[in-house]
C-alpha cells in the first residue's frame, strides 16, 4: 500500500499517540534468485534500485547493506548540494543530479528537507582568484548559475564573516544559489521506503562476503545469509568497494581514506549559506537544528577505522576560527569519520567492468551526497541497458587505460 | 591518530609524518614493451586492502627519511617497521586477530587481500 505523507496523517497518527505509523519498509528474507542485487544500502545504492524499479520495469531487485540503511558516509557527510564543478562531464553529471534534487521531496512524497540555501566557495589569493572565475564562467557555458561575488558582497550573505582580518583575506568566492543541503538520512528512508512499495527487497545487517564469478560472468553473491544467485550486481560499497571488488579479483584505483566531520553544539540562526573554503580547507553550513556542521579534511594514509586524526580536525577549526571569530568558544558536540573512496582523478567510477553483469558506482571520495539521485539515475540506467548512459559514459573505468582522465583535483572546489 | 616508531628517531606523532602510499612497487622494466593497461595498473591501480598493509612513510618534521611500515588499515596498529632497501616481512608473520574498532563481524571483510609482496 502506498504510505502517503500529509497534514491530514499528521494530525490523524498525532490523535493516536505517533503509535499507529506503518513500517517505512519490510524486512524480507532473501529470496534465491534476483534480477539485479545492489550491494550497499545508502542513498546511492538505495537510488539505483528504486529508479531500476521505477523507469526501468525492474521487479525482482534486492539491496543487501551489511548494516543499516544509510549507516554508512550517506549518514556521515556534511550534506552539501552543488553542481559549480570545472569540467564539462562533471558539470553535466552533477547538474542532472541537482535537477533530481529539486523535485525529490514531491517525486518522493517525503521530506527530504532539500533547502536551497546557496553555496560560497571561497578565494584567498590570486590563484584562487583566477581558478574560481576561470570555473564560474564554465559553470554559465554549461547552464549552471553560478557567478562571481566580491568580498563586499560576500559580507551581505556572511555578515559573521571576517574577510579582512585574517591570515588569508577572502578576495571574493564563486557562488551558486541554487546549491544547498539536505536531509542526509531522509534521503535513504525516502528512497527506501519507495523502494519497497515497487517491490525492491532490502535486506540488513547481511553482510556480502564475496562476489561469485565464473568464465567472466557474475554469478551472484556469497553473503552472512547465504549465497544469492543473480546475473546482474550493482556495487555501490563506497570505501569498502575494493574489498569487494578484489573478492572477483578485479583492482580498481581506489584508495580508502577516513573523512571526517563534526557538529557544534546549536545555536540560533546565524549563517544562511554554505561557505567552503579550499585553500584554508575549511566549511561550514548550519543544520535546521542550529548546530554548526563543519567538515574536514582526509588523513593522509589509507585507513578503515572510521575514526581520523585529531591533527586533522585542529587545522580545521583553526580555519573556521580564523574566518569566524563568532565562533570560538563554541563547543563541539560529535566527530566522526567515514571511509571515502578516492581515485587518482578525484572524479567518480560509474561503470561496467571486464566481468559480464558486474558494475561499480564508486570512486566518489569526498563529495559524494551531492550526487545521489544523479549518480542513482544514471548507474540504473547502465545496469538495466548494460551500457553507460551518455552522462556516465566518460567515468568510465577505461579512462584509467585511456588516459581521457576527468580530473577535478585542483576543480572540484574542495581539497581531496 | 597513532604514534609511529621512526627507525631513525624512535616513536614521535603520526602527524610528524607523511605517508608515500603502497611500498614495493616495481617500475615495470621495460615500459615500451607493455601494454597500455599493464601501463595504466602501475600507473594508478594501488593496494587497497583492508587489513594487512605495507606501505612507506617519510618524517616530514624530523629526520626525512624514508621507510617502509607494515600496518594494519582495520585498526591503525602499526606491526612493523623497517629500512628502505630491507626485504618486506612475510605476510605470514602478522595474524590478523584484531576485530575493527567499529565492530564490524570480521568475515568476509577482505582482510589479507593484499597481494604478496
Amino acid at each position: 500500500m502506498k504510505k502517503k505523507y500529509s497534514i491530514y496523517s499528521l494530525v490523524k497518527n498525532s490523535l493516536s499517540d505517533n503509535q499507529n505509523w506503518k513500517k517505512m519498509w519490510r524486512n524480507p528474507e532473501p529470496r534465491k534468485f534476483y534480477d539485479v542485487i545492489i550491494v550497499g544500502g545508502g542513498g546511492h545504492g538505495l537510488g539505483t534500485a528504486y529508479y531500476l524499479a521505477k523507469e526501468h520495469g525492474l521487479k525482482n531487485i534486492a539491496v543487501i547493506e551489511k548494516g543499516w540503511l544509510g549507516g554508512g558516509n550517506t549518514g556521515r557527510n556534511t550534506t552539501i548540494i552543488r553542481s559549480n564543478y570545472l569540467w564539462d562531464e562533471s558539470a553535466h553529471l552533477y547538474e542532472h543530479s541537482l535537477k533530481l534534487w529539486e523535485n525529490l521531496s514531491s517525486e518522493l512524497n517525503y521530506n527530504i528537507m532539500f533547502s536551497q540555501r546557496g553555496v560560497l566557495n571561497l578565494a584567498h589569493n590570486e590563484h584562487d582568484v583566477k581558478e574560481i572565475r576561470r570555473r564560474v564562467s564554465a559553470n554559465k557555458l554549461n547552464g549552471i548559475d553560478s557567478e562571481w561575488v566580491d568580498p563586499h558582497q560576500i559580507k551581505k550573505l556572511v555578515p559573521i564573516m571576517n574577510t579582512e582580518n585574517c591570515r588569508y583575506p577572502v578576495l571574493g568566492a564563486s557562488y551558486q544559489p541554487r546549491a544547498g543541503v539536505a536531509r542526509h538520512d531522509a534521503v535513504a528512508w525516502g528512497y527506501a521506503m519507495r523502494a519497497d512499495e515497487l517491490g525492491v527487497d532490502i535486506i540488513q545487517n547481511c553482510e556480502v562476503k564475496k562476489i561469485r564469478t565464473a568464465k567472466g560472468k557474475v554469478q551472484g553473491v556469497e553473503t552472512s545469509k547465504g549465497f544469492i544467485r543473480s546475473n546482474r550486481v550493482g556495487v555501490v560499497a563506497s570505501g569498502h568497494t575494493s574489498v569487494l571488488a578484489a573478492t572477483a579479483g578485479i583492482k580498481l584505483p581506489l584508495q580508502s581514506k577516513a573523512l571526517q566531520a563534526l557538529v557544534s553544539e546549536p545555536i540560533k540562526p546565524v549563517i544562511n549559506t554554505v561557505v567552503m573554503s579550499n585553500a584554508v580547507h575549511a566549511y561550514v553550513s548550519q543544520s535546521d537544528k542550529g548546530e554548526l556542521v563543519i567538515g574536514a579534511g582526509t588523513d593522509g594514509y589509507n585507513s578503515y577505522t572510521q575514526r581520523g586524526g585529531y591533527n586533522i580536525i585542529e587545522d580545521t577549526i583553526r580555519a573556521i576560527v580564523e574566518l569566524y571569530p563568532i565562533f570560538g568558544k563554541m563547543k563541539m558536540l560529535r566527530q566522526w569519520g567515514g571511509i571515502v573512496d578516492i581515485t587518482p582523478d578525484a572524479s567518480p567510477i560509474l561503470s561496467k567492468c571486464e566481468v559480464e553483469g558486474l558494475y561499480f558506482n564508486c570512486g566518489w571520495g569526498t563529495g559524494g551526497f551531492k550526487a545521489t539521485p544523479g549518480s542513482a539515475n544514471v548507474f540504473a540506467h547502465t545496469i538495466a541497458k548494460n551500457k553507460a548512459h551518455k552522462i556516465n559514459a566518460p567515468f568510465s573505468v577505461d579512462r584509467f587505460v585511456s588516459g581521457r582522465l576527468v580530473d577535478e583535483h585542483g576543480a572540484a572546489a574542495v581539497a581531496h | 591518530m597513532f604514534t609511529i616508531r621512526c627507525p631513525y628517531c624512535g616513536e614521535r606523532d603520526q602527524s610528524e609524518f607523511s605517508n608515500g602510499g603502497e611500498a614495493h612497487v616495481a617500475r615495470p622494466k621495460d615500459p615500451e614493451q607493455i601494454s597500455d593497461r599493464e601501463w595504466s595498473e602501475y600507473v594508478f591501480i594501488r593496494a587497497n586492502p583492508k587489513g594487512i598493509y605495507y606501505e612507506r612513510w617519510v618524517h616530514t618534521h624530523g629526520c626525512k627519511k624514508w621507510f617502509n611500515a607494515v600496518r594494519n588499515t582495520s585498526t591503525d596498529e602499526i606491526l612493523k617497521v623497517y629500512k628502505m632497501g630491507e626485504a618486506p616481512p612475510p605476510l605470514k608473520e602478522f595474524k590478523n586477530t584484531i576485530k575493527t574498532p567499529s565492530g564490524e563481524p570480521d568475515v568476509g571483510s577482505g582482510n589479507f587481500s593484499v597481494k604478496k609482496p
